[in-house]
């Protein structure tokens, strides 16, 4: 059974059957990236554009090696040197991108529902790349990979979702994703972090950092976004750390054979201590790895046919 | 579809001879199994794969190493095909870097499926050579390219579908071909 819609735009969207096949053409996709020669011609001739409104290294990086190793040719658009700056609105862009005959358009925004607008007016593939504090569907595929790939299963999990939930994309998606495959998701940040009626999502809300992680087989850290309002939110990254941020000391009391994961970039010393982040369980590097297989399977899956 | 007409064209036996003649010709064709790995095109071309290297081994003692390749990013026909494949994993435990390579499958028809295992091997590394032992030959090439060993050629018609079976996958052994009322040949 190949994807419903032309676009990915939400985890919300996808059926678990769907999620299922994307995650199994990564873990085929996977073993290219280890080859000599890591490239293979099936998007020969198709045009991948990655059109970014907002910073980012491992996404767009991700994409453009993942299209790359499947032989789309890639073409990067960073709006900060683009007609953007010139006032060009959103869909202008995207009718101006699709008069040259993308396959693919990937794009970045900080307003949710920017990838909607452009897959509501363009013919391309559009996949989401992170949408404001709405989705980001690629990195919740990549996240439920890792940990299929280390679990096994990812049905019966208890995974908690440690930070910033209400500005957090990421934390949406993964929420959606973790409930699709029946997981059990825990969450937990400062309260002027969590939304209210956060529940009606399907999760629990932990009562202490030590709540949510003592029995959590996953435990994922949410990067602080310093660049969004949240510095506002609480009084000071000390604190922060002190009171929502994993170190050794507290691992001590998750259980033993759990799993760290970030969806990066990390802050150092904030939500994440260095000996956590460069430690055993911490599968930071490996999450961005899988992302590039992830990635791959997506392509394919909507545009190799 | 309407299916008419079932024919059993190999039984159990007459596969078993075909294969253990094939694998006494590869030990012949290649200095008694030096450097030699087995590639099987997913998914009967690695049950035959397997089996023939158990056979070889019977015969010589040789341990012959064994992968699996899943064709489908290297088919020409992506677009053209109703249904997107579903990707297997290729695994090929091994460096094929001057290598005798005997590319397994069960069917040898129009070639194309060959031609996608050549280029996908030889994107793996540079084999010193690479032959194509398979179950059956049915004809029909598209492409120039031929057998190295061959269980059977069997004389078929375009309309024709082959239909292997191996215990493995499908719970029994046997060729059968049938007539199709509509044209639906696939490799």
């Amino acid at each position: 059974m190949p994807l419903q819609s032309k676009d990915l735009l939400t985890i919300e969207q996808l059926s678990v059957d769907e999620i299922t096949l994307i995650l199994d053409t990564a873990d085929s996709m996977k073993e290219i990236s280890t080859r000599d020669i890591k490239k293979v011609p099936t998007l020969r001739g198709k045009t991948i554009i990655n059109l970014f409104y907002e910073p980012s290294t491992r996404t767009r990086t991700s994409f453009e090696i993942a299209g790359k190793r499947l032989s789309a040719d890639v073409i990067n658009i960073s709006t900060s040197v683009s007609s953007v700056v010139k006032g060009e609105t959103l869909k202008d862009t995207g009718k101006n991108l699709q008069a040259m005959n993308p396959d693919t358009v990937v794009i970045r925004h900080a307003a949710a529902g920017a990838a909607k607008i452009l897959a509501d007016s363009l013919s391309a593939s559009i996949i989401n790349a992170g949408d404001g504090a709405h989705e980001h569907p690629t990195q919740a595929l990549l996240d439920v990979f890792t940990m299929r790939e280390r679990k096994g299963t990812i049905a019966g999990l208890q995974v908690a979702i440690i930070g910033d939930l209400s500005h957090s994309r990421v934390a949406r998606s993964n929420i959606h994703a973790l409930n699709k495959l029946g997981a059990e998701v825990v969450v937990y940040g400062p309260p002027t972090m969590i939304p209210p009626r956060i529940e009606m999502m399907g999760v629990r809300v932990a009562q202490s950092i030590d709540d949510a992680i003592r029995s959590a087989d996953v435990i994922m850290m949410l990067r602080i976004q310093l660049e969004r309002q949240s510095q506002f939110l609480f009084p000071s990254l000390r604190e922060y750390s002190t009171f929502f941020g994993l170190n050794g000391e507290r691992l001590t009391h998750a259980k033993e054979d759990v799993l760290i994961m970030h969806p990066g970039p990390i802050n150092r010393g904030v939500e994440i201590s260095p000996e956590v982040a460069d430690g055993p369980y911490a599968l930071i590097l490996e999450q961005v790895t899988n992302g590039v297989a992830v990635r791959m399977a997506l392509l394919y899956l909507l545009i190799g046919k | 579809m309407e299916k008419s007409k079932v024919t059993l064209i190999q039984s159990k036996e007459e596969i078993e001879k075909g294969l253990k003649r094939i694998a006494h010709e590869i030990l012949e064709k290649n200095r008694e199994g030096k450097d030699l790995v087995l590639i099987g095109i997913m998914k009967r071309g690695v049950t035959i794969a397997t089996r023939l290297s158990s056979m070889i081994k019977e015969i010589s003692g040789f341990e012959i190493p064994i992968g699996a390749l899943d064709i489908n990013l290297y088919r020409d026909d992506l677009s053209e095909v109703a249904s997107q494949p579903v990707l297997r994993k290729t695994e090929i435990p091994f460096s094929v870097r001057d290598k005798r390579v005997i590319l397994v499958d069960d069917v040898l028809y129009t070639g194309r499926t060959v031609r996608a295992a050549l280029d996908a091997i030889i994107d793996l590394g540079r084999p010193c050579v690479i032959q194509l032992a398979v179950l059956l030959d049915r004809g029909h090439r598209e492409l120039p390219i031929r057998a190295d060993y061959v269980g059977k050629n069997v004389p078929t018609s375009r309309k024709e579908l082959i239909e292997v079976r191996l215990v493995e996958d499908d719970g029994v052994d046997e060729v059968i071909v049938q007539e199709e009322k509509q044209y639906a040949a696939t490799e």
